[in-house]
């Protein structure tokens, strides 16, 4: 039995103090080079913005990858967890834009859009109130870290959906606030999952204006900002809509 | 005595071991370790940057306070550093990166499989009673290490432990980042909350151990940090040749027959 064993894994190659040398300075060079080209690479990808975007392009097609592996793994069985409604709780307000001016709640209307752009039909508040209630108390995940348990009450998007069977076959779902600043796109998969509500209740009472009265989106599988508030528009579509943190640099899929 | 005849003293001895044996380079790392090690540094710098950033947004240590926030990664440090407002940036990057650290992470483990190389860093139970003295040994205060492979049973435990980290910190990861899907992983972790706590957690017991381990490279010398880079470290060439003749090191790999014939 041999008494190296300090390597006895592999057998230890061996090469004459030259040879070593040589590698050396082949290693060295290997090893600016790759530092250089290396952070070059990581400076460059974090200076460059894709057009329309605040990402560089192989950045945004990460997240397009990742979404497109989540979303081949989508079920709509597979629910958020749900709490105990006493557990929830205030939520803040961490978003304004859409919400930021005050609106006649009463004047307030939702078109709702075919795929070839014409107008379906147009909703007050109770066309929705009307519709099958629930309640649904979930984590609600701020794509910034934080997260609150919340009880949302409203109808099941897919209730609405239903009125419109022929449109609601489109891959999107487009959808935006009455001002025209904030909007949000979502595909038919995460619209029809049965915890994507249109909601009008926060904990029991009706939502305020800066959480999105009349009714706003609310759905646990995804970030807040896609959950987005004060809906005056639903477009079905096959082209997916504009969508106003995606341009800001975020993920478009947002799934949780 | 006189300093010149001290160096020329010193200077016959090298000579005559220059003489006598040549020096030869011994591969200690393989190619494929060297790769992976190096490979970590940029991919754990960055995700360590924009997890940061992604941080930064919701710092759940901040306690608003008289003077401004106070929080256990100060204000100061993120403005310096470029880490506040970055959060779709950090993102980006984190989501990115964290495919290559898990690549990486898991070519490492496979090679450490295939080459038997996990013998060198799993630290075998009978070891562990060598922590203290090589601790001692460590800092100066025991003159003998207690015998031992490659890696002596500190480095093992430092090692094996950065991997469980390693491991955990991708796993909460993935908990943070599909809380929906993955809801059994967050719910491992007890809750999204705790999952970020551990994910924080573990990024820190990762630097510390990188400090750690940069001290020590840094003490056992350059020939032992370029052997990281080559692969190779020059030894002595001596007639008979036992480069490493730790009583401890013959046993490692003896079957049950072997030890017994050495007994």
């Amino acid at each position: 039995m041999s008494n190296d064993n300090d390597f006895y894994v592999s057998p230890r190659r061996t090469m004459t103090a030259e040879e070593f040398e040589g590698k050396g300075r082949r290693s060295f060079l290997i090893g600016l080079l790759a530092l250089g080209l290396g952070g070059a690479g990581i400076t460059e990808l974090s200076r460059q913005q894709a057009p329309g975007d605040r990402i560089a392009a192989p950045l945004r097609s990460v997240h397009d990858f990742n979404s497109a592996i989540w979303q081949s793994f989508y079920s709509p069985d597979r629910l958020s967890p749900t709490f105990d409604p006493s557990e929830a709780g205030p939520i803040r307000i961490n978003g304004r834009h859409g919400v930021r001016n005050e609106i006649d709640l009463d004047a307030w209307t939702l078109d709702a859009i075919g795929p070839d752009g014409s107008t379906l039909g147009q909703h007050v508040i109770d066309d929705f109130t009307s519709m099958p209630f629930e309640e649904m108390t979930v984590e609600h995940k701020c794509v910034e870290g934080w997260s609150q348990i919340v009880t949302w009450g409203g109808t099941a998007f897919a209730n609405f959906a239903a009125l419109y069977p022929d449109a609601a076959e489109a891959e999107f779902v487009n959808m935006e606030t009455p001002d025209g600043v904030y909007q949000v796109s979502l595909d038919r998969d995460s619209m029809l999952h049965p915890q994507t509500l249109l909601a009008w209740e926060l904990n029991g009472e009706p939502l305020t204006q800066l959480h999105g009265a009349p009714l706003r989106l609310a759905m646990p599988h995804k970030y807040g900002i896609k959950q987005i508030k004060r809906i005056s528009r639903i477009e079905f579509s096959n082209v997916r809509g504009p969508d106003y943190w995606t341009e800001r640099g975020y993920d478009w899929y947002a799934g949780l | 005595m006189p300093m010149g005849v001290y160096v020329q003293v010193q200077g016959d001895a090298m000579t005559d071991t220059a003489t006598d044996n040549t020096q030869v380079a011994v591969e200690v790392h393989p190619r494929a370790i060297r790769w992976m090690h190096w490979f970590n540094f940029p991919i754990i710098s960055v995700m360590i940057w924009s997890g940061l950033r992604i941080y930064w947004s919701f710092d759940f240590t901040r306690v608003p306070g008289e003077f401004g926030d106070n929080n256990l990664i100060p204000n100061v440090v993120y403005e310096q550093l470029d880490l506040d407002r970055k959060l779709a940036k950090g993102l980006s990057f984190h989501l990115s990166f964290g495919w290559l650290l898990v690549i990486n992470g898991l070519a490492y483990l496979a090679y450490l499989a295939y080459s038997r190389e996990w013998k060198h860093i799993v630290p075998r139970l009978g070891d562990l009673k060598n922590i203290p003295a090589t601790i001692l040994h460590d800092m100066g205060l025991k003159k003998e290490a207690p015998a031992h492979g490659q890696y002596n049973v500190m480095q093992q435990v430092a090692y094996s432990t950065v991997l469980v980290m390693a491991a955990i910190i991708v796993a909460t990861g993935f908990a943070l980042f599909k809380p929906t899907q993955l809801a059994w992983l967050t719910n491992l972790f007890g809750g999204y909350e705790r999952a970020r706590a551990i994910h924080l957690l573990m990024t820190f017991g990762l630097l510390s151990f990188f400090g750690v381990h940069i001290v020590q490279v840094m003490r056992s010398g350059f020939a032992n940090f370029w052997s990281m880079v080559t692969g190779y470290e020059l030894e002595d060439v001596t007639p008979d040749d036992h480069t490493d003749d730790s009583p401890g090191a013959a046993e490692i790999d003896a079957t049950p027959e072997e030890e017994l014939a050495n007994v």
